[in-house]
């Protein structure tokens, strides 16, 4: 009787829960495992055996500056990105929840990017930074655009921060708009009874209603932004002179172009324990915010 | 600061809107711009564009020469049919086996579901770039299974599983009522019956979220592609625009007409699900 009804609870583990546990446990959690394995080896991809080395491998990582200039150059494109990202995003949800003419129509407009991938979008802006903004730079003889951003270290860096803000900006609006229509009705109402003005009403009723969404937001755009890759392939391609070689860009590379896997894996790692220090972090930050609320 | 209080429909509201209007289309315009770069130059010469890409019209016309040798040469048929049926295949089944994982999830309390889903859930966080390494050193090396199209659908149905299954998981709890379960158990429905019959039909505000979540992502997705898909003939669009622009990225017409074609598709669908992409955008954001 017992044994039935273990057999039986297995049996339909496997029926339905079976198919998506073996595609996870396969592509996720299996190689996920021997990630952490491949770090401890000297593994140049090709031959056949591997040797334990130890720690070796995460001595390289804090000795490799190649990979500390990657982390630290993503770290400033994530805060500066995700901080512009949010003030936008808000600005414009907020200007598109009054019930404006055709406001549906500019909430589509402003998403549009995020249909697109990197890839691509980063190719249609290499055009626009490297040909058609010096075009118009040398129209109206502006000497920010007579040259195209991409050849500039510094320019390049803050033309992968505009297409992102750009892109993003759109993503996050939609989810701020969500907010802005979650704040109770009867809240404004009160508030403007009691004889609020509209600045106060949103500096001290609709901000703190919508801190869940800020929290979402800051979430969502932080780790995007920290994992970039096709927009750096595609935009900078880590050039000039490789100063715009972000975290994944870096990792790759290690990996794929110079065979250290070991290494290029426990660069990973150590990457992804950045994002979650980073993530868990925020995410904490604005739940306090939100129980005040 | 006593300005602000609004009086519904009176004048400074009429103004205030006319403002607002015209700051966001004019934010809009911005916005589009690289776009509408874009696309006027498919239809010049290359050297008119080279000459003044923000030039409106080639002086010798307007012309499709760049669509029909772009369309030619990305090889854009066999891409478009590639990234069709990569996608379609993986979302059919991720929204298949994540369906029921989450629908066993929802209903079992034994300490096997749940250490199985919160694993599940523990593991969204882990980035792509952490397990890509290790993914293709097994896959590759190991097994050789590179350059297949059903590996590339192998892994993004392990990859689909998480943010699907929490999700269905999330609605299964709030939105199906166990007693139309339990009805259906004493008419003697099969567990399969049950599910398929009475619980799958009602999830399908979450399947339409998930459809429009996990296309945008299997479509657009780049990385996973570029590393196990290495033969032309098994390029996905992202794969193929990528080459096509290494190959002719002096040809700057081509390459107008090449981005304009893969972009096309995208937008055409828009247009038409405009609605339900956004709804599905925003529910799956806010509950994961």
């Amino acid at each position: 009787m017992e044994r039935n009804a273990m057999s039986n609870k297995i049996k339909t583990y496997m029926m339905f829960a079976g198919p998506a546990m073996f595609f996870f446990f396969a592509v996720v959690i299996i190689p996920f495992i021997y990630g952490v394995y491949l770090t401890f080896t000297n593994w140049d991809g090709i031959s056949e055996k591997k040797h334990l080395i130890g720690f070796t491998n995460y001595i390289a990582v804090f000795q490799d500056g190649g990979f500390w200039n990657a982390l630290l150059l993503t770290l400033s494109y994530v805060a500066i990105s995700t901080i512009l990202v949010q003030v936008i995003a808000f600005a414009l949800a907020y200007l598109l929840t009054g019930g404006l003419k055709g406001q549906n129509f500019f909430r589509a407009g402003f998403f549009t990017p995020n249909l697109i991938g990197g890839i691509v979008l980063g190719f249609i802006w290499k055009f626009v930074f490297s040909k058609a903004f010096t075009a118009f730079g040398t129209m109206i003889s502006a000497p920010l655009f007579e040259s195209s951003w991409l050849s500039d270290p510094i320019k390049a860096f803050f033309a992968l921060i505009l297409v992102t803000v750009w892109q993003y900006s759109g993503y996050m609006m939609l989810i701020y708009v969500a907010g802005f229509v979650g704040v109770p009705k009867d809240l404004i109402e009160a508030a403007s009874i009691d004889g609020c003005t509209n600045t106060q009403r949103t500096r001290h009723i609709v901000i703190p209603m919508m801190a869940q969404s800020f929290s979402i937001c800051t979430f969502l755009t932080l780790t995007r932004c920290f994992m970039v890759y096709d927009l750096n392939v595609s935009l900078t391609g880590g050039e000039p002179y490789g100063s715009t070689i972000m975290a994944a860009l870096h990792v790759y590379q290690k990996a794929f172009k110079s065979k250290q896997y070991g290494l290029g894996q426990a660069e990973a790692l150590v990457l992804f324990a950045v994002v979650a220090v980073v993530a868990v972090t925020q995410y904490y930050l604005s739940r306090k915010k939100e129980v005040e609320a | 600061m006593a300005k602000g209080r609004t009086v519904v429909g009176g004048r400074k509201a009429v103004f205030m809107n006319l403002m607002k209007l015209v700051l966001l289309t004019a934010v809009l315009i911005l916005y589009m711009i690289p776009f509408f770069l874009i696309l006027i130059n498919s239809f010049k010469r290359k050297i008119t564009i080279i000459k003044n890409p923000l030039m409106l019209v080639d002086p010798k016309g307007f012309s499709l020469d760049n669509y029909s040798s772009a369309f030619r040469e990305m090889n854009y048929v066999r891409a478009f049919g590639n990234s069709l049926i990569i996608t379609f295949v993986s979302v059919a089944f991720i929204v298949l086996f994540a369906s029921m994982a989450a629908y066993f999830f929802a209903r079992t309390k034994t300490f096997a579901a749940k250490f199985s889903f919160s694993l599940i859930v523990a593991a969204m966080v882990i980035p792509f770039q952490t397990i890509m390494i290790p993914l293709i050193s097994i896959y590759g090396n190991m097994f050789g299974m590179l350059n297949m199209k059903s590996t590339l659908v192998f892994m993004n149905i392990g990859f689909g599983m998480g943010l699907a299954i929490f999700i269905y998981y999330g609605f299964i709890r709030s939105g199906v009522p166990i007693s139309l379960e339990e009805a259906a158990i004493i008419d003697g429905c099969t567990p399969y019956q049950l599910f398929f019959k009475i619980v799958f039909p009602l999830l399908k505000p979450t399947t339409a979220t998930l459809i429009v979540l996990d296309v945008l992502w299997l479509w657009n997705d780049y990385l996973l592609p570029s590393l196990i898909l290495g033969k032309k003939k098994l390029y996905t669009l992202p794969l193929s625009t990528y080459t096509f622009y290494g190959t002719y990225s002096s040809d700057l017409g081509k390459i107008m007409a090449g981005l304009v074609l893969t972009i096309l598709p995208v937008i055409v669908i828009y247009l038409i699900l405009q609605k339900q992409i956004i709804s599905g955008v925003v529910a799956g954001a806010v509950k994961a």
